[in-house]
C-alpha cells in the first residue's frame, strides 16, 4: 500500500473487515439486504461507473457544438443523453476551461464528487491535504500535480458544498483536430475532469500518478 | 458545527499524496461497507454526514474514508432501532473466535435489478416553489457570521466574507440541521465567487478565486451592483 491511502486508521483493516462482515451477516439475516445486491453494487462501481463515462461526455462536447451547448446549459440532462445519471449526480454542472479560466473542484467539508460521470473519488481527492489546501493555495497544489499555470490564467476553485456536482470540461488540446470522437475519449483523464490536470494531445498526462 | 471536518484553509496536512493505478476499493471490506452504506433501505436519523461530523475529532482524523462511512451506517442502524451495539459486538466476537463461520448468503435477482435501477434514477434537488430569489447575478453579498451547532454546509473560511453572486441554481431543500420538529422551506441556492485576497489576505495566491454554493439564508446584501 502506498500513496494517499495509508492515513492512520482508528481500526486496523482487519478490524474493519471483521465489523463489515458482522454487519453484512446481521443485515442479510434480518432480510434488509441480500448478498447479490452487495456484490452487484461493488461490481457496478468497480467496472461500470467510472471516469470513462465523463471522458465520453467530454469527447462528445469537443466534436459536437450543439451537444456542448446543451451540456453547458443543463449538465444533468446532457450527460443523461449518454446514459449517465443517478446517485451523487442529481444536478451536474459542467465548468468549461478556457484560455483565461482554469476550473478545479474540491469538497472541503467531506468528499462530494460526481459519481455518474467520474465514479468514486480517488484517495487523494478525499485526503485532508487536498481538502484543506486547494481553496487556500490552488496554484501550489496544482504545481504538485505537475500543472504550472501562468498568472494570466485565473484559477477558479469550486468548493462542492451543496447538491450540485461539478465536472470540468477541459480544453481540447491543439493537434487533435484530426481525431474522431472515439479516438479523443482515451485522451481525457479523470484528473483533467477534476481540474488538477489538462488534456495533452499525446495522451500523456501532466500528472505522474494519474490512473 | 465548527467541526474537524471543516478543513478548508487549514495548515499542517502536508503534501497531497497520490497513488499510481489506484483501485476503486483498496480492500474487499471497503466495497462491501460502501454498498451497505448506500443501498441498505434504512434512513440514517440526522443524516450520514452528521454522524461523521460528530465523531470524536481525533477518531475522525485517524479514520479512513470508508471507516467513516461504516461508522455512519452502523450508528444509523442503531439509532433507528434496527440493530443494537451488543448484537454487532457479539457477531464480531463470533467471527473473531471462529473465522470459518459462514456469512449468511441470500440472493434475490429482482432486488438487484431494483437497487441498480434506483442507483441510476434521477432525483433533482430543485424544488418548485412560489417565491422569487432575493439576489440576482452580479449582486455583491456578505456571508453571515453563523456558527450553528448542528450540520451546516457553510464552512468557516467564507463566513463574514464578501463575494459576488455568479449563478442561480433554483430553490433547493435546506440541508442544515433544523430544530426538532421544524421544517424549513426550500431556499434559493447560488454560486458565489470570492477573490482569494478577500479570503486569505496577504497569503492569497495571484489571480485566483473560490466559488462556493450558498443557500440564501447564509447571505446578506452588501450593495447592488450590475455586472
Amino acid at each position: 500500500m502506498n500513496g494517499a491511502h495509508h492515513h492512520a486508521h482508528a481500526g486496523s483493516d482487519a478490524d474493519m473487515a471483521l465489523r463489515t462482515q458482522a454487519l453484512e451477516s446481521l443485515l442479510v439475516e434480518k432480510g434488509l439486504i441480500t448478498t447479490d445486491v452487495i456484490d452487484a453494487v461493488v461490481r457496478t462501481y468497480e467496472q461500470d461507473i467510472g471516469p470513462l463515462n465523463g471522458a465520453k461526455v467530454v469527447a462528445r462536447a469537443w466534436v459536437d457544438p450543439a451537444y456542448k451547448q446543451r451540456l453547458m446549459a443543463d449538465g444533468t440532462a446532457a450527460v443523461a443523453e449518454l446514459g449517465f445519471s443517478g446517485a451523487q449526480g442529481a444536478d451536474i454542472v459542467v465548468l468549461e476551461n478556457t484560455p483565461s479560466v482554469h476550473n478545479v473542484v474540491v469538497c472541503t467539508l467531506c468528499s462530494c464528487y460526481p459519481w455518474p460521470v467520474l465514479g468514486l473519488p480517488p484517495a487523494w481527492y478525499k485526503s485532508y491535504a487536498y481538502r484543506s489546501r486547494l481553496v487556500r493555495e490552488p496554484r501550489t497544489v496544482l504545481r504538485e500535480f505537475g500543472l504550472d499555470l501562468p498568472e494570466n490564467i485565473e484559477v477558479r476553485v469550486w468548493d462542492s458544498n451543496s447538491d450540485i456536482r461539478y465536472m470540468v470540461l477541459p480544453e481540447r488540446p491543439a493537434g487533435t483536430e484530426h481525431l474522431r470522437e472515439d479516438e479523443l475519449v482515451p485522451l481525457v483523464t479523470r484528473d483533467a475532469m477534476i481540474g488538477t490536470a489538462i488534456v495533452r494531445a499525446g495522451g500523456v498526462s501532466s500528472a505522474p500518478a494519474e490512473s | 458545527m465548527n467541526g474537524i471536518h471543516d478543513m478548508g484553509g487549514m495548515h499542517g496536512f502536508g503534501p497531497v499524496e497520490r497513488e499510481a493505478n489506484e483501485p476503486v476499493f483498496h480492500h474487499e471490506w471497503e466495497g462491501r461497507a460502501f454498498a451497505m452504506r448506500v443501498v441498505t433501505p434504512v434512513p440514517i436519523p440526522g443524516g450520514a454526514r452528521n454522524n461523521i461530523e460528530t465523531m470524536e475529532p481525533l477518531r475522525y482524523l485517524r479514520s479512513s474514508y470508508y471507516e467513516k462511512w461504516l461508522h455512519a451506517r452502523v450508528k444509523g442502524l442503531i439509532d433507528s432501532g434496527v440493530l443494537t451495539a451488543a448484537e454487532l459486538q457479539a457477531r464480531e466476537a463470533l467471527y473473531r473466535g471462529r473465522p470459518d463461520t459462514p456469512v449468511p448468503h441470500c440472493e434475490d435477482p429482482e432486488r438487484v435489478q431494483a437497487v441498480l435501477a434506483n442507483l441510476r434514477k434521477h432525483r433533482s434537488p430543485r424544488r418548485e416553489v412560489d417565491a422569487q430569489p432575493r439576489f440576482a447575478i452580479g449582486d455583491v453579498v456578505r456571508v453571515r457570521n453563523l456558527h450553528p451547532h448542528g450540520h451546516t454546509r457553510l464552512p468557516r473560511y467564507v463566513r463574514g466574507k464578501r463575494g459576488v453572486v455568479t449563478r442561480f441554481y433554483g430553490f433547493q431543500d435546506v440541508q442544515d440541521a433544523q430544530p426538532s420538529g421544524a421544517a424549513a422551506e426550500p431556499q434559493a441556492v447560488y454560486a458565489v465567487r470570492f477573490a482569494a485576497l478577500e479570503l486569505w489576505g496577504d497569503a492569497a495566491e495571484a489571480n485566483s478565486t473560490v466559488c462556493i454554493d450558498m443557500w440564501e439564508s447564509y447571505l446578506e446584501p452588501l450593495e447592488e451592483q450590475s455586472q
